[in-house]
């Protein structure tokens, strides 16, 4: 048995939902808000963004690197353009028009992987996104964010419409628990959330692997080890201040991330720490390097031990 | 600028062209030397951009998508006043803003390009928000003939002709040459005329070093209205310099002290027969 099924409470909703929501919100106070889709807008819930706002609202079809070029030359004038597409084809098919357009160009364009990570598990490789924290990060001028809640989906957005440095955004589509109850820090890229605070164990993940590690820490309490729990929704800039923190006051180190356990948020800890002579007993969690399995996300989340079992298991063998 | 004043132009062009590529001792010297009239046409009688007006949302818009022939449109914005000149002495060298490609380092610049097939998605987001805006600038953007088979373009030509991008001018520097060979042995993508006229675009032939059918040309954009428009210019590779012309090693070709002088005589001589105006 893995952790339970995320299920929808109370206000709760996926960061696709929130992501829609306040982009609209948005457009109705700056006509410069742009959104360009791929024939994505269904899967980007941007359809009555479209129908609210025509004029601002452009449609290429399934064309993403004609989607990312058209995106940074309206960015060049201006627009606070987000290209919004499945993550798996925006960072891998669209990847040298995110490089050169976007971040060489230096067009601050908001990149927008929706469907992130194994959020399309079924479906299959084709369709997984386990490859975007390595490739964004080895390109320099972009910021690459997962939020794992709703408030940080909604503070990144707003901030993403602000900045003038290129971001890329991904998340899934599944419904997100609040990681708190109240939110009552200010959310910064570069700047990673204390969500629980313990001496045993330092759980750095991101997206929607935060919420697992959150119900690790929780059942890790009641056997006795008292774990820290970062939301680490930037991994590119790593927040090395806040790492350098909690590695030095825990006991062990463990990193969980939707994405392939090579060249994404773990190895960026690994690096950091390693060069700055911090020793601890250290474990990326993240999908291996091998034909990925299908299914739900939540299943393939319980396969690779991304889940509250998993990582308590995982934080226990450290220790 | 009457024609005469703008043939002497392009010959001082192609002169520098060479001058900075012996200095530089790399450069993309026969496709520099095939779109420099193009150049010197929008620069000097087409484009509302100076250096003055390059930071004004109004400002024409003009992207090299063909970034490696990055001499001729560096050679053109000295000229324009962009920066001085005895700039280019530094090109590709160490730490240089004046490298093998456009970049933005550079005042003029509007994309860094270098990588092909992505001068038109660019163009077309610029023109879009163009229109988003009810603005009246229009955006120009070069390509090489060599660079068509890249898929980027043929998807930014459907949103051109999708969102009726008339304010748009595509200019294809038809050379007929490549790095490997002719453009018909390595991909033929002929009828190029016929391929964008499907896509939805109003499409004008041209000689591109016929300075007086350039302006002609330029002049009657949109070509149709409702219509992004493509001007495939018919050029030479290396023109200007016989021992280069259409010869293809000379697309990256550097030529050598002797190679130099004699290009120069050549381009000297031509120089000596365009009667002054007054
Ligand atoms: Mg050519």
């Amino acid at each position: 048995m893995g952790a339970e099924v995320i299920t929808e409470k109370g206000k709760a909703k996926t960061n696709l939902d929130v992501f829609s929501g306040v982009l609209q919100e948005l457009a109705e106070h700056d006509r410069n808000i742009v959104v360009v889709t791929s024939d994505s807008r269904g899967s980007g819930k941007l359809g009555p963004f479209g129908q609210k706002f025509p004029g601002q609202h452009i449609e290429v079809g399934i064309a993403e690197q004609n989607l990312v070029g058209v995106a940074a030359g309206l960015a060049s004038c201006g627009k606070k353009v987000f290209a919004v597409s499945p993550a798996c084809f925006l960072t891998a098919r669209a990847l040298e028009q995110i490089k050169n357009d976007v971040a060489y160009s230096n067009n601050s364009v908001k990149v927008i992987g929706i469907s992130a990570g194994v959020s399309y598990g079924a479906l299959g490789s084709t369709h997984h996104s386990l490859h975007d924290y390595a490739a964004l990060r080895a390109i320099n001028n972009i910021i690459v964010v997962a939020p794992a809640d709703n408030f940080e989906t909604e503070q990144a957005i707003k901030l993403a419409a602000q900045t003038n440095q290129p971001v890329y955004l991904r998340f899934g589509k599944r419904v997100m628990q609040p990681l708190k109850e109240i939110n009552d820090d200010v959310f910064e890229f570069g700047k990673g959330r204390v969500i629980t605070k313990g001496n045993d164990v330092a759980i750095i993940a991101a997206g929607e692997t935060v919420y697992p590690a959150v119900q690790a820490a929780n059942k890790l309490k009641e056997q006795g080890v008292s774990a820290t729990v970062i939301s680490m929704h930037t991994v590119k800039p790593l927040d090395t201040a806040l790492l350098n923190i909690v590695a030095k006051k825990c006991k062990a180190i463990l990193t969980v991330e939707e994405h392939s356990v090579y060249g994404g948020l773990g190895e960026a800890c690994a690096s950091y720490l390693l060069q700055n002579r911090i020793f601890k007993p250290f474990k990326i969690m993240g999908i291996p390097d091998e034909y990925t399995v299908t299914g739900s996300q939540q299943e393939i989340f319980d396969h690779y031990g991304l889940s509250e079992k998993g990582i308590a298991e995982q934080a226990t063998l450290l220790l | 600028m009457t024609t005469k004043q703008l043939q002497k132009k392009s010959i001082q062009y192609r002169k520098n062209i060479l001058k900075y590529i012996f200095h530089a001792n790399a450069g993309h010297t026969g496709g520099s030397l095939s779109c420099i009239d193009i150049l010197n046409v929008l620069y000097n009688h087409v484009l509302n951009v100076s250096p003055e007006n390059f930071t004004s949302p109004d400002r024409d818009r003009y992207i090299q998508s063909k970034g490696h022939s990055v001499e001729a449109l560096f050679v053109v914005l000295a000229d324009k006043g962009f920066f001085p000149e005895s700039d280019l002495s530094t090109l590709c060298k160490y730490r240089s803003h004046y490298i093998g490609h456009p970049t933005r380092k550079v005042k003029g610049v509007e994309q860094n390009t270098g990588a092909l097939g992505h001068g038109l998605p660019l163009s077309v987001g610029t023109a879009l928000a163009a229109k988003m805006d009810k603005k009246d600038f229009r955006v120009f953007t070069l390509l090489g003939d060599g660079e068509l088979p890249e898929g980027s373009n043929w998807e930014a030509a459907l949103t051109a002709s999708h969102y009726k991008l008339d304010n748009l001018c595509a200019i294809i520097d038809h050379n007929k040459l490549q790095i490997t060979g002719t453009t018909a042995e390595v991909c033929n993508t002929n009828p190029i005329d016929k391929k964008f006229e499907n896509f939805g675009w109003a499409v004008r032939h041209v000689d591109g070093h016929d300075l007086d059918a350039l302006k002609k040309t330029f002049a009657e954009m949109p070509f149709e209205k409702g219509k992004p428009s493509l001007i495939i210019a018919h050029t030479v590779k290396g023109k200007g310099v016989s021992y280069m012309e259409n010869v293809i090693k000379w697309h990256h070709g550097v030529p050598s002290e002797k190679q130099l002088e004699e290009a120069m005589s050549e381009l000297n001589n031509v120089m000596v027969t365009i009667p002054d105006d007054f």
